[in-house]
C-alpha cells in the first residue's frame, strides 16, 4: 500500500477487474466492461460468447476475481439460463445460501448480438431470464481482423469491405429488435460517457429480468486511430449523435445527453475523420455524397426524436 | 424391495430413469421421436410427481450449452435429443464434453438429412464420437430405465467426470411398449445418491471458478484432451464395477459387452442397440438349425472396449459386424474399430466381415441373417473374407426402380436398372 501512494503520480484508479489481460492497447470495450464490473461487484458470474473478450481469461490467468464461464458464438444467453436455473434450483433447495448468489452477466460482441446469438438472445428474453446482457459493439467481427459484421457502421471500410464506398450495408438496429421483446431495461451505454453508464448500471443492478446494454467500443485496431484517443473517439460519436444514449423500460423511450440540436452540434464527419476506417471518404477527395447520406442518417433519426 | 411392473415405451423408460434418478434440471428442445420424453417429464412436473425444473430453449445449441453450465453449478442434469437436433447442437457436445461436467443426454437416434427421414440409424450418435461424451448403447426398453441411472452415477464419478450419452434407437424401441420393471425408490437412492447436498466445486459467491477458458498453444491443449481420453478410457472399469454394483442391487447386472451363445459359437455376430434384439432371434433359429453362431453387442462405444471384445473374439472363425450406420467412404465405423482392437490380438479371428444395414430404419430381416451367415460360412472355408457389403435385397431395388419411375414421370423409365 506505502508503494502505492509513493507512485500516486503514475497510479491508475484501482479497477475490480485486474490489468494485463491480452485486450488491445486502447480497448473501449475494456472500458466499458471495467466501470460495470467495479458496480455489479465479483459476485457476478461473465458468461461469454466468442469474441474479443474470450481472451480475456487465458489459462492459467484471468483478469475476474469472480467467475466466468466461455461457451461459443451463438449461445451466451443459454449459458446464462443454465447459470441462473442451477443457482435458482440449489438456492430453492438451500443447498447454497442467499448470499451465494450471483448476479449473471452475458458479455458478447456486436459479431454474436447482432448474427448468430439472436435467436438465443430473444429466447432469454421471451421467458424472462434473470440476467443483464452487454453487447460490446465495435461494429465489426474484430477478434478476427475486424471483417464487417451487421453492426457495421454504412460506408465503413472492414477487411471484408475494401472498397472506396465501403461497407454497403447499414448497421441492425439492434436495439428495436431488443425492444420488440419488452425486456425489464434496454439501453445503449459508453465507456466515454462514464456517469451516464454508471447511472444505468446502478439502476439495473437489483432490478430483475433481462436488463439488456448495447455499448459503443471504439476498436483502435478494427476503426484506426491511436489508442490515446478511445475516449475522445466515444465522446464525439456521442455529441456528434452517431450513437444515441438511450433508455427503455416500461414502454417508455429516454434519450440521455442528447447532443445540441441540428446545426449547433459537431457534424458527423469530425467522429468520422478521427477513424482510418472512413479515411476514403475524405481523401484522395471528399465523398460528399456518402458524407451527406451519412449525416442525413444521423440528422432524420434526431428529427424523429423531437418529433 | 417392491417390484412394479409396467408397460412401457422407450421414451417413457428414459423418462421414468430420469425421475428415478432425481434430476434437478432438463433444459429441453422438442424433436421426433424423443418428444415423448420431454412431454411425459413436463406432465410430471405439473402434476408435481417430479420435482424439477424443465427449460424449453430456443435450441439444441442453447439446450446443450444450458445444460453444461447448469452441471457447472452442482445441479443434476439430464436432456434429450435426436438427430438433426444433436448435430445441430454439436459444437456445444464437445464444449461440455471440455468442461468436464456430469449430464446425462438420451438420444434417440434417427437417420441424418438428407434425405429427411424420421426412422433410425446411429450415425446421429456416432458424429458425437470423437466428442469425449461416453456412449452407452441400449437394446430393450428395461435397459433403458437402468442405464439412464448407470449414466448418472457413471458421469458423476470422480474417476470420469465425463457427460454420457444413452442411446436408444427411435421407433423400434422410443416408441415400442416392453414390460418394465421400475425399481423402487429407496433402492435407487442405494444406487445413486440424490443429487449433492453441497456440490463439490459449485459456482458461487466467494467461490470464484472459470469454465472453459482459453488455451494458448498445442501443449496445453494436449494435455486437456489426453486427461479427457485418459478418463474416458478409465471409465470401462467403473461403468463394468457400476453394472456389478447394480445387479447386486436389482438383479439385473450390466457388462460392457453383452454375449449370447458366444463360448461355442464359431460365427459371431456384432451389432448394437435394438437391431440387436433381432440378431438374437436369428440366433437363436440358426441354434436349432445346428449352426454355431453366437451374438456380441457393445453396450459402450465410448470408451470403446476393445480388451473384452478381443476376449470374446478370440479364435473366432468368423465375425460378421453389421453396422447400422456408414461413413461415407469407408464403411462400417464399429467394423472399422473392432478391426483396428482386434489387429494386434494374437488370436484374432480369422475372417472380420463388414455388413451396412438398417439405414434410416430399413428392416434387417431373418433373411439377411441368414445371407450373412452363409456369407461368413463361405469365407471361412475359402479363408478369404467378403468385400464389405451394403443389405440390399432384389425386391426393394424393384420397388426402388418403380419409385424412381414415379419420380420422374417416366422420362427415366428403365433407365436405373
Amino acid at each position: 500500500m506505502k508503494r502505492e501512494s509513493e507512485e500516486k503520480p503514475f497510479s491508475l484508479p484501482h479497477h475490480l477487474l485486474g490489468s494485463g489481460t491480452p485486450a488491445c492497447a486502447g480497448c473501449g470495450a475494456l472500458v466499458d466492461i471495467k466501470i460495470i464490473y467495479d458496480i455489479l461487484g465479483e459476485n457476478t458470474v461473465f458468461v461469454n460468447a466468442a469474441g474479443c473478450m474470450t481472451l480475456l481469461s487465458v489459462y492459467p490467468y484471468t483478469p475476474f476475481p469472480g467467475s466466468w464461464i466461455y461457451t461459443a458464438m451463438a449461445s451466451a444467453p443459454a449459458g446464462a439460463q443454465g447459470v441462473r436455473d442451477g443457482l435458482d434450483i440449489l438456492l430453492a433447495q438451500q443447498r447454497i445460501k442467499g448470499g451465494d448468489d450471483l448476479q449473471v452477466v452475458v458479455l458478447t460482441g456486436d459479431g454474436a448480438a447482432y448474427g448468430m446469438g439472436l435467436s438465443a438472445t430473444s429466447g432469454a428474453m421471451e421467458r424472462d431470464l434473470d440476467f443483464i446482457y452487454i453487447c460490446y459493439d465495435n461494429e465489426g467481427y474484430g477478434n478476427t481482423g475486424y471483417q464487417f459484421s451487421a453492426a457495421t457502421p454504412h460506408g465503413a471500410r472492414t477487411a471484408t469491405s475494401t472498397g472506396t464506398r465501403g461497407y454497403g450495408g447499414y448497421k441492425k438496429d439492434l436495439f428495436r429488435i431488443w425492444q420488440a421483446h419488452e425486456p425489464s431495461y434496454l439501453a445503449t451505454i459508453s465507456g466515454a460517457e462514464p456517469a451516464d453508464l454508471a447511472r444505468k448500471i446502478t439502476k439495473i443492478k437489483d432490478m430483475g429480468g433481462p436488463r439488456m446494454l448495447i455499448a459503443h467500443a471504439p476498436c483502435p485496431t478494427g476503426w484506426h486511430f491511436d489508442p490515446s484517443r478511445t475516449v475522445e473517439v466515444g465522446r464525439l460519436a456521442v455529441a456528434c449523435g452517431a450513437w444515441p444514449l438511450k433508455e427503455y423500460e416500461q414502454g417508455l423511450l429516454r434519450h440521455n445527453k442528447r447532443p445540441a440540436p441540428a446545426g449547433k452540434r459537431p457534424p458527423v464527419e469530425e467522429y468520422l475523420r478521427l477513424q482510418g476506417r472512413f479515411n476514403h471518404l475524405f481523401t484522395p477527395r471528399r465523398n460528399e455524397e456518402l458524407l451527406a447520406e451519412i449525416q442525413g442518417r444521423v440528422d432524420r433519426y434526431w428529427q424523429a426524436v423531437e418529433e | 424391495m417392491t417390484r412394479q411392473r409396467e408397460l412401457l415405451t422407450g421414451n417413457g423408460a428414459a423418462a421414468w430413469g430420469a425421475r428415478l434418478a432425481a434430476v434437478d434440471y432438463l433444459p429441453v428442445f422438442p424433436i421426433t421421436p424423443q418428444t415423448e420424453i420431454i412431454e411425459t417429464i413436463g406432465r410430471w412436473i405439473e402434476q408435481g410427481e417430479m420435482a424439477a425444473t424443465m427449460t424449453t430453449m430456443d435450441s439444441e445449441h442453447s439446450m446443450f450449452t444450458a445444460a453444461g453450465t447448469a452441471a457447472t453449478c452442482g445441479v443434476r442434469v439430464m436432456t434429450a435429443s435426436s438427430s438433426q437436433g444433436l448435430l445441430y447442437g454439436l459444437e456445444m457436445i464437445y464444449a461440455v464434453a471440455g468442461w468436464r461436467v456430469p449430464l446425462v443426454l438420451v438420444n434417440v437416434s434417427r437417420a441424418l438429412s438428407a434425405p429427411v427421414t424420421l426412422e433410425p440409424d446411429h450415425n446421429d450418435v456416432l458424429a458425437c464420437r470423437d466428442s469425449g461424451f461416453l456412449q452407452l448403447h441400449c437394446a430393450t426398453c428395461q435397459e433403458v430405465l437402468d442405464t439412464v441411472l448407470i449414466a448418472h452415477r457413471l458421469a458423476e464419478d470422480e474417476r470420469v467426470r465425463l457427460p454420457v450419452i444413452v442411446n436408444l434407437d427411435g421407433y423400434y424401441l422410443s416408441f415400442t411398449r416392453e414390460p418394465v420393471l421400475l425399481p423402487d425408490l429407496a433402492t435407487v437412492r442405494q444406487f445413486l445418491p440424490a443429487p449433492a447436498a453441497s456440490p463439490a466445486m459449485p459456482l458461487k459467491a466467494g467461490n470464484p471458478l472459470s469454465q472453459g477458458v482459453a488455451v494458448l498453444g498445442g501443449s496445453q491443449y494436449s494435455y486437456f484432451r489426453y486427461e479427457s481420453h485418459l478418463a474416458s478410457c478409465q471409465a470401462l472399469a467403473v461403468y463394468e464395477e457400476l453394472g456389478r454394483d447394480f445387479g447386486r442391487l436389482f438383479g439385473r447386472s450390466y457388462q460392457a459387452v453383452e454375449e449370447y451363445l458366444c463360448a461355442d459359437a464359431e460365427i459371431v455376430l456384432v451389432m448394437i442397440g435394438s437391431f440387436a434384439t433381432k440378431a438374437k432371434a436369428a440366433v437363436d433359429l440358426f441354434r436349432r438349425a445346428g449352426l454355431a453362431v453366437g451374438l456380441v453387442r457393445p453396450r459402450l462405444l465410448r470408451p470403446f472396449p476393445a480388451a473384452p471384445l478381443a476376449a470374446v473374439l478370440a479364435g473366432k472363425k468368423g465375425v460378421a459386424v453389421v453396422d447400422q450406420n456408414i461413413s461415407v467412404g469407408q464403411g462400417g465405423i464399429i467394423w472399422a474399430e473392432l478391426a483396428a482392437a482386434l489387429y494386434n490380438q494374437p488370436q484374432r479371428p480369422a475372417i472380420l466381415a463388414s455388413f451396412i444395414g438398417g439405414l434410416g430404419g430399413r428392416d434387417i430381416s431373418l433373411a439377411d441373417f441368414t445371407g450373412i451367415v452363409r456369407e461368413m460360412e463361405r469365407a471361412i472355408e475359402s479363408g478369404v473374407c467378403p468385400a464389405p457389403r451394403l443389405l440390399y435385397s432384389e425386391r426393394e431395388l424393384a420397388q426402388m426402380h418403380g419409385l424412381q419411375d414415379l419420380a420422374s414421370g417416366g422420362a427415366l423409365k428403365g433407365e436405373g436398372k
